[in-house]
């Protein structure tokens, strides 16, 4: 494999960014700059296709790697993939276009920095996903927060700056103990690479702490309870795209990282810290399902809902099973594509009213069919229904989950249930019931953009609902070597 | 006395202030030759460092009292060429105050002969003798605007507190020369006795005059008040070019004569290296005056300069080292941006002054953005390698809680850096400002943020040269 297929991947976009930075932004310009800007993303996510295309099912070794001198005697610029990292490469790269398709009404000043700044965003967080050297893989985990705070920023609602500071500050705060941790490896072990970090093993005495310092760090990004509070600011006051950013790749940032790092490298620390994950677990399916119960703004509301199924991911990822890590990549997956749909639903109708408040809405299925129809799967998508892709990765976390520990799987159950309500409910009082404000009347069904990205996101959600295997095949031998090697390492400690 | 062209670089430059205060007094109106001629000299001398001194084995002059090496003759090319720039983007801000004067150049040559002497000295006198020269030269510079209530202000708080300093540092030099019999570092290695808690003392009296030069907290409190004071030409030689070589003494003084001392002075300056990383980090929150702000992001960034240091170790010695390299860019192109913010021949240097700054200038607000966010040390940007750098060399003589304040107060300062890219891009626009400036200007501060944000392309080149500094 002599071409850098990976680097590519992640060159591309910034290729596409600094061409844009050229451009002047006039008006005239501007639909040629949305479509440099989707051209490239396209290629992109073709590039990625043909990659998973060329991907090998049956190894669990890291493939199409590139292995570079970059700090001499130092650091190695290395990037690969396996079956755990190639979902989220291509999750990123679908979903970028669909935001970029997106952003014809909800951004209306400085269009052109807007698309440099989702470019820039898409070379990070396929940075993040790729990179085998922790100090590569930090650096892209880092450099993500600059975009995303100048979009929720420039970009966002009447709180923007307060968000902007919150979601930049709680996250630059928690990674800062992931970089001592990182060093500390380099210096108990030599080495950052992440395939001979693997090999080599770190010393039982310093994995507690190390496990502890990238937790916090992916704990605040996930977000897990109770560091989740820059979640819904951020999300309530992003404007769409950064909202369907945010949800569909970003917070997927962390749950990698806690299979890759925190699983991979920190084995019998993960053992030892297996309680904690399931207590903040099962707080956060709960706790912030009843939360987004009692929601009034459409944003906010899916921003816990969020926070929640999270915590089905992080509760799956530690049952350290089978089926419950398969079930968590499947609900990062699922999750990606639901919230991402249900954020340009809700940016749908605020376009059109200018308001978030679900006590805007109400009876609109008269008005706008079409637009009830696709809110209605992703709705159903989002609580679990049979048939679409979130039942599948929720039925196999509960299934591990059963199996490790009972009560932690029926409370967890609990909280499929009240996810069920909210989300019902949520649909009830916007879809149906009386159409009582008259202004609502004057509402235009999808146009024809809005209805492509949202049919994009719908047919895959349905037809991995209905046969999840190539999702699967792609994730199975990589997370059972993860996992044979997990138990290798912690019977070998008894 | 052989060697003699070892030395070349400092005899040229003396030779050259000689001559330009003659041409300055017998020439009328040559302010503007003379600038010129300041910043050939400074080329040439950097050139002549280069070539004559960088590569050769660490030889000693004038009975030992002279060193120069590797980590000398960098420091000198990072001071010649600072100073260099310095002089190259000030001649149009000197202009609107009408303080273009032949001083100017020949006080910044002075102290840049001032510094050169300190970084190479391996002698507390001569030492002395160098940072007296720099310093009285610095006093006059800050009172350059004359005119101005606030820049008499500065000069004359700087001199007498810095005077106080180096009286502080004079006592600690005479304890040491009264317990080990002399004043040359390599004679004292070899003299003093490890019990002898008046050397101690002395280390004390010497780290605090030094750490007051610096501006390390809590010897920081001239810095605000000076650099605000301070034409913003001469502010922005302050933040750079004296601590260059203040940290070389530093370094010298500390690894040569007393490294046996270590467990002595490295509380100490691990003190100095938390107290100002915090205290520079939380007292930039509430400024609004962008030069004060940039004072306590200075005594902020020299609290990370001296964690390297706090290490003993070669490591240690060269992240600092890196960190100030990196440092010095950074803030040059800071520095050319608040060059940039003039208006019908007034600057303005208030923070809210730079509100909306995106709309109007977009180019300038993202080169200072970019800027910013690498002097918050986020990555892929410069500013990152350079704390990266540092903490490495920290975690790995496992002082853990260096590190962990130290990058704590990363992200408080991260909240002001931010502060400032929210006024320039989330606020209302204001009037516009110039845009006819200076050709070096810009291109100082294109440069500065190229290097910046494409440092991580190339990283080891750096490293490479800074790796041959071997102290220990």
């Amino acid at each position: 494999m002599n071409f850098p297929i990976l680097s590519s991947l992640i060159l591309l976009p910034s290729i596409g960014a600094l061409f844009l930075s050229f451009t002047k932004s006039k008006s005239e310009n501007k639909i040629t700059t949305k479509y440099v800007a989707l051209f490239t993303s396209l290629v992109n996510f073709f590039l990625s296709i043909y990659l998973w295309f060329l991907f090998d099912q049956t190894t669990s070794a890291f493939q199409f790697v590139e292995d570079r001198i970059w700090i001499k005697g130092l650091i190695n610029y290395k990037v690969g993939v396996d079956g755990i990292s190639i979902l989220f490469i291509i999750l990123t790269t679908f979903i970028t276009p669909l935001c970029i398709i997106s952003v014809n009404n909800s951004v209306t000043k400085r269009l052109n920095e807007f698309l440099i700044a989702i470019l820039v965003m898409e070379t990070f967080m396929i940075g993040v996903f790729c990179s085998l050297d922790l100090v590569v893989f930090y650096l892209f985990f880092e450099a993500g927060l600059i975009p995303m705070f100048l979009i929720i920023g420039i970009w966002g609602g009447a709180r923007r700056v307060y968000s902007a500071f919150k979601f930049f500050l709680f996250t630059l705060l928690g990674s800062v103990l992931m970089l001592v941790a990182i060093i500390s490896i380099y210096w108990i072990t030599g080495t950052t690479d992440v395939v001979q970090l693997y090999e080599l093993g770190i010393d039982t005495k310093y994995q507690n702490l190390l496990w502890l310092a990238f937790f916090s760090s992916f704990a605040v990004k996930t977000p897990m309870w109770p560091v989740h509070t820059w979640l819904p600011d951020a999300h309530v006051e992003a404007p769409t795209a950064g909202s369907v950013l945010l949800a569909a790749i970003l917070l997927k940032m962390a749950g990698y990282g806690f299979i890759r790092f925190s699983l991979g490298l920190f084995p019998s620390a993960s053992e030892v810290f297996t309680p904690l994950i399931y207590t903040l677990s099962v707080i956060a399916i709960i706790f912030t399902s009843l939360i987004a119960l009692m929601q009034e703004d459409m944003k906010k509301l899916i921003a816990y809902s969020s926070v929640a199924h999270m915590g089905f991911v992080t509760l799956g990822i530690f049952t350290i099973q089978q089926q419950g890590i398969e079930g968590s990549i499947i609900q990062m997956i699922s999750h990606g594509l639901v919230s991402a749909a249900l954020f340009l639903c809700v940016g749908v109708v605020y376009d059109r009213m200018h308001s978030r408040l679900i006590a805007t809405y109400g009876g609109i299925v008269t008005v706008i069919p079409k637009y009830a129809i696709l809110f209605m799967v992703f709705t159903l998508a989002a609580l679990g229904l049979p048939g679409t892709s979130g039942f599948v990765g929720e039925f196999l976390i509960l299934m591990a989950a059963f199996k490790d520990n009972f009560l932690v799987a029926v409370l967890a159950s609990l909280g499929v249930i009240i996810g069920a309500a909210y989300m019902l409910w949520l649909y009830k009082r916007v879809i149906f019931g009386k159409l009582i404000n008259s202004e609502l009347k004057k509402m235009i069904d999808l146009n024809k953009s809005e209805a492509f990205t949202l049919t994009c996101l719908a047919i895959p959600t349905l037809y991995f609902g209905f046969y999840p295997e190539p999702l699967i095949n792609t994730i199975e031998v990589s997370i059972r070597d993860l996992i044979d090697t997990y138990n290798f390492s912690v019977a070998s400690k008894k | 006395m052989n060697n003699i062209e070892l030395i070349f670089p400092e005899i040229f430059i003396s030779l050259s202030i000689m001559f330009l205060l003659i041409l300055g007094v017998f020439k009328k109106n040559s302010s503007k030759i003379i600038h010129n001629i300041s910043l050939l000299v400074l080329l040439i001398t950097a050139v002549i460092t280069f070539n004559e001194t960088l590569s050769i084995n660490p030889t000693t002059l004038f009975n030992e009292s002279i060193i120069i090496d590797y980590l000398s003759s960098f420091m000198k090319i990072i001071t010649l060429l600072a100073a260099f720039v310095v002089l190259l983007i000030s001649s149009n801000y000197l202009r609107t105050f009408k303080i273009f004067k032949i001083e100017y150049p020949i006080l910044i040559l002075s102290s840049v002969l001032g510094m050169m002497i300190m970084i190479s000295s391996n002698d507390l006198i001569v030492f002395y003798m160098g940072l007296e020269l720099q310093s009285l030269a610095l006093y006059v510079l800050a009172t350059f605007n004359r005119d101005q209530l606030k820049s008499s202000e500065a000069g004359l708080k700087y001199f007498v507190l810095s005077a106080l300093s180096s009286g502080l540092l004079l006592y600690g030099c005479s304890l040491i020369y009264g317990f080990t019999g002399s004043t040359n570092f390599n004679v004292i290695s070899t003299q003093f006795n490890t019990n002898e808690y008046a050397i101690t003392f002395g280390i004390v009296f010497i780290l605090v005059g030094l750490a007051f030069k610096i501006s390390a907290v809590p010897f920081h409190m001239w810095a605000p008040d000076v650099y605000e004071g301070s034409p913003t030409s001469v502010t922005l030689f302050f933040t750079m070019v004296p601590k260059i070589a203040a940290l070389t003494v530093f370094i010298r003084f500390l690894y040569v004569p007393f490294l046996n001392l270590i467990d002595q002075w490295q509380m100490i300056l691990v003190f100095l290296s938390i107290a100002s990383m915090l205290f520079g980090a939380i007292a930039a929150i509430g400024q609004k005056n962008l030069k004060r702000l940039i004072a306590y992001s200075s005594i902020s960034h020299i609290g990370y300069a001296l964690a390297g240091l706090a290490t003993g170790s070669n490591e240690g010695i060269q992240s600092s080292v890196i960190y100030m390299t990196i440092y010095i860019i950074m803030n040059l192109g800071f520095f050319s941006c608040l060059l940039m913010m003039k208006r019908n021949n007034i600057y303005y240097e208030q923070i809210d002054d730079l509100s909306g700054l995106s709309k109007n200038h977009p180019l300038l607000s993202i080169s200072l953005l970019i800027i910013l966010f690498s002097l918050a040390g986020i990555p892929p940007l410069a500013g990152f390698f350079a704390k990266f750098y540092i903490f490495k060399s920290v975690i790995e003589q496992s002082m853990y809680f260096l590190a962990i304040v130290g990058l704590l107060s990363t992200v408080v300062a991260a909240f002001y850096y931010l502060r400032i890219i929210k006024i320039m891009y989330f606020d209302q626009e204001k009037d516009s400002y110039d845009k006819d400036h200076n050709l070096w200007l810009k291109l100082s501060l294109t440069v500065s943020t190229i290097l910046i944000l494409m440092y991580f392309i190339f990283p080891s080149e750096l490293i490479d040269v800074v790796s041959k500094i071997n102290i220990i």
